[in-house]
């Protein structure tokens, strides 16, 4: 534990890149994430955003949680913890996965990242390890939080490859996506994943805290080079929902932070029944989910494109303008790369279908005045936005 | 592959054969495997040093119901419950307490007590049969109910209401959860009456009579009073397990000994058959298991097959052995100050107040056992002298509050134990030194390592209220259903609990049978 023994003086930890970030900071804009003070926007969101869509982004990731899990039972207790089939997981490889309660809700989704053969990283927004504990019973593992020893940044965008490469990173570019490898730079050990959040090609580095800062210039150092911001969780916000990928505890409310009945969400309910595997043998929900699997769908956690420039914060969605309400919007944003208005939206089944035709009633102010406006939306399956370089091995070059 | 198998059922405890019986009777194939060579589990009868036997850990019983008797055909092979015995609670200086079903007598018994006695075991009496329709059917569910389940409830609502009248009903419902302390106290002012009750209430349990929940453990073994009064299981006729061995055969149950089941096998979240030590594989289209439940999921199921939540629940079932069994064998009558040798074939108890009682307890939730230990008495040899070579007697004893699993030295606590016990029933059977010829003490580990219940509990978990009716085993387990298809529970681990009453076994059977052949 990097904390020490003075922790409580701040309401809000620093991670091991804070000094760094603090120095870059022109909003001071910082809010909290598992206990640690985090840039929201740490110069403009614009110049953000494009640093990941155009150039180069990076965003510090420490607070992300991260559990090693080790031991000869390690892929049976995983096996039985996560929706998915993870036999075909291999060492330096990572994977998404879901994990759901007794009654097939979402607890919260992470990676999975495979280190040696009975050695697994896992990767999660919210604190697990009561879970993960309580999963443990039966199962010859052993499961230690490591969120605090291992220092994580995510570096993102097109020429995220090429930067690393010239920050010093050796044959990056034959790192396939969901690779790990082990790397130096500088003389700095850094574990180096294939991996990201903003559905870009974007890679992420794992060293120990001691290393942070050092790792922090050798990126930074060309920036002569290369255009490089570091990101706050704003933008991340917006590219997020514009690679289509979901936030437990944001847009759906997390199983076992769960009080009302109904309020939690099946995988199949948040548009994740992908990665359910109900035939790899028996996990956690899975006789839940077979059930439901047997039903009609209930609703759907959807991608939608809202016709119109209006901006979307809240919309309730009907089945046609003025008609009944048929779901909500979760969360939203205005794509400056695809000048659409993009969102998550929790719609209501008839008959296991989504409505044929769904609006918005978006709820917007100008000037302080509110109005109201009514606009179209179409249902996307795939994600919204989803770059060839993205998976491309090797990236292109820059 | 031989001929398929309808039913496995794994274990040939008392439960497990009426279960197999019944399923049998109705024309299933059952296949019946007892890791022992014994039948019977805790009640199998035990010898010691050649000649001297006992009835394992259940030396006294109740007959079981009609129900069962009729169905199994008891009396046809030989079921004939013993003759009614009292209970005498021992007093230091001679003034005993003699407590029968509907008499009391005693030395030092005010004429108040005696009649509160009366008046008391009449209402619990009718508090129990009260209770009888949820005792004697599976455990209503409270959401998706089946008729069956209606009609315990409306039954249970009838009885507390009506059969009870208005007065008797406030009087259950205020005590129904309460501690047996408390009550015995408002009724009573005899402390060895107190401390024999007090010791019905909590043998068995890891409670003292202060406990809450300690009435309704009473009430469940008021309940066995209702099919007839307790006797000494003493040789073939008495005992349960001979004539339900000879039920089994004769309805067609294949029964193996030696055949000890170390998974059951699973695919695709249905039980499809079981994996004995020695490799054997076994297939059946129903597993019905009398172990343990937390045996049964986290030993013969594993983890790997149960949702995460469930499988830390079971780990969570309350149930720890504190009762150890000693078995004597004596060279003569043992001699009891101020007992007629007649009176010795009842059962005696020593525990003289109910301070006593929980005296014993307090030193056995810290590991120890108490230097005052209570004790359970019975003399089968007086019922049936095959028990005991010619002249000869045997003493069965249950010690209460002996812990599970102290640290130390095993022999040593062993040891301790035995000289504890004998120097305490030294001070009411003087003579008992110099008879002892041999014993053997079973604690409660023995008994987990002997009968596989975990942690060496008789009745496969506590019967606290939330661990009883729709709560037994465990929530996600109630009705003998399990979370993995095709498997059932029928041990004392579930509805209603232990005791040689063969209802959790009668009651998992007809649910099998309700549910169908693909059941």
């Amino acid at each position: 534990m990097n904390i020490g023994h003075e922790h409580f003086r701040r309401a809000l930890q620093h991670t091991p890149f804070h000094d760094r970030i603090a120095a870059l900071s022109a909003t001071e804009d910082w809010t909290g994430w598992n206990g640690y003070k985090v840039a929201r926007v740490v110069d403009k969101l614009s110049t953000e955003y494009f640093a990941v869509r155009s150039g180069c982004a990076v965003m510090d990731l420490t607070p992300m949680e991260k559990y090693r899990i080790t031991g000869n039972g390690a892929r049976e207790y995983l096996d039985r913890l996560v929706t998915r089939n993870i036999s075909k997981l291999r060492p330096g490889r990572v994977t998404y996965v879901i994990w759901c309660n007794d009654e097939g809700k979402v607890i919260d989704d992470g990676t999975l990242f495979q280190l040696g053969e009975y050695d697994y990283r896992l990767c999660a927004q919210h604190h697990q390890l009561d879970w993960l504990l309580m999963s443990a019973t039966g199962f010859d593992v052993h499961i230690e939080t490591e969120t605090h020893d291992v220092a994580a940044l995510a570096v993102q965008g097109p020429t995220s490859c090429s930067v690393l490469t010239a920050a010093g990173f050796d044959k990056l570019d034959q790192l396939k996506p969901f690779g790990i490898v082990d790397l130096q730079c500088k003389g700095i050990p850094v574990t180096v994943s294939r991996t990201g959040f903003t559905g870009d090609l974007g890679y992420e580095l794992w060293v120990k805290p001691e290393d942070a800062l050092n790792l922090w210039d050798a990126v930074f150092d060309v920036r002569g080079l290369y255009d490089i911001h570091a990101m706050g969780l704003d933008a991340l916000e917006m590219v997020r929902i514009e690679a289509g990928f979901i936030m437990p505890g944001f847009d759906f409310n997390t199983a076992e932070s769960t009080i009302r009945n109904g309020h939690d969400r099946s995988p199949f309910e948040v548009g994740l029944g992908w990665v359910v595997n109900l035939d790899k043998g028996h996990f956690t929900g899975r006789k839940a989910l077979l059930a439901e699997n047997s039903r009609p769908a209930r609703r759907r956690l959807t991608k939608i494109v809202i016709d119109g420039n209006k901006p979307v914060r809240e919309a309730f969605l009907y089945d046609r303008k003025n008609g009944e309400q048929v779901g909500e919007v979760k969360c939203a944003t205005w794509s400056p790369v695809l000048k659409a208005n993009l969102a998550l939206a929790d719609i209501d089944c008839v008959n296991g279908k989504l409505p044929p035709k769904l609006w918005a009633r978006l709820d917007y102010q100008r000037e302080l005045k509110w109005h109201t406006a009514w606009a179209e939306c179409h249902v996307q399956s795939k994600p919204f936005y989803n770059p060839e370089h993205r998976s491309a091995t090797p990236p292109p070059r820059f | 592959m031989t001929e398929l198998t309808d039913v496995v059922v794994i274990g040939a405890g008392h439960n497990g054969l009426v279960c197999a019986t019944y399923l049998a009777r109705a024309g299933r194939k059952v296949l019946c495997l007892e890791s022992s060579d014994t039948l019977g589990g805790m009640s199998a009868p035990r010898t010691i040093a050649e000649n001297y036997h006992f009835s394992g850990l259940a030396h006294t019983a109740n007959p079981v119901s009609a129900a069962i008797r009729r169905d199994l055909k008891l009396q046809r092979f030989g079921y004939e419950p013993g003759k009614a015995i009292e209970t005498i609670a021992l007093d230091l200086e001679g003034r005993h307490l003699t407590i029968g079903a509907n008499r009391i007598s005693g030395d030092a018994l005010s004429e108040s007590d005696a009649k509160s006695y009366i008046k008391f075991r009449k209402q619990y009496l009718a508090f129990a049969k009260a209770m009888r329709p949820l005792f004697e059917n599976k455990a209503p569910r409270l959401k998706h109910m089946d008729f069956a389940d209606k009609a315990s409830f409306a039954m249970l609502g009838w009885n507390i209401r009506l059969r009870l009248g208005r007065d008797t009903m406030y009087e259950f419902l205020r005590v129904a959860a309460i501690n047996i302390y408390d009550v015995l106290n408002e009724a009573f002012d005899d402390e060895l009456l107190k401390g024999a009750i007090a010791t019905d209430a909590v043998m068995g349990s890891a409670m003292g009579p202060r406990t809450p929940g300690t009435v309704l453990t009473w009430l469940q073994r008021l309940h066995g009073e209702l099919n007839g009064p307790m006797f000494v299981q003493s040789g073939e006729r008495s005992q349960l397990v001979h004539a339900l061995a000879q039920s089994a055969e004769d309805a067609g149950v294949t029964i193996r000994l030696n055949a000890h089941v170390e998974k059951i096998l699973i695919e695709n979240g249905k039980a499809f058959g079981v994996k004995l030590l020695n490799g054997e594989v076994l297939e059946a289209r129903t597993i019905v298991s009398n172990a343990d439940p937390r045996a049964t999921f986290t030993q013969l199921v594993g983890a790997p097959e149960l949702d995460t939540m469930f499988a830390n629940r079971v780990t969570q079932i309350r149930g720890t052995g504190v009762v150890a069994k000693l078995h004597l064998a004596l060279s003569g009558i043992p001699e009891f100050t101020g007992l007629t040798v007649s009176q010795l074939s009842n059962r005696l108890l020593i525990a003289p107040t109910m301070r006593y009682v929980e005296h014993a307890f307090n030193h056995s939730k810290y590991d120890q056992s108490s230097e005052n230990p209570v004790l359970e008495i019975t003399i089968p040899s007086l019922h049936n002298d095959a028990m005991a070579p010619e002249g000869h007697h045997v003493m069965s004893i249950n010690i209460a509050f002996v812990p599970y699993n102290p640290g130390g030295d095993r022999e040593e606590q062993q040891t301790s134990l035995f000289d504890k016990v004998i120097a305490q029933l030294g001070q009411y059977c003087p003579n008992l030194k110099s008879l002892l010829v041999d014993h053997e003490l079973l604690t409660p580990n023995d008994i987990e390592r002997e009968y596989h219940a975990v942690r060496g509990h008789w009745h496969h978990g506590e019967l606290s209220i939330h661990q009883s009716f729709m709560m037994r085993p465990l929530h996600g387990a109630a009705q003998y259903d399990t979370p993995i298809e095709s498997l059932f529970l029928c041990g004392a681990g579930n509805h209603p609990g232990g005791g040689l009453t063969g209802l959790p076994g009668r009651n998992a059977a007809r649910r099998i049978l309700k549910l169908g052949r693909n059941a």
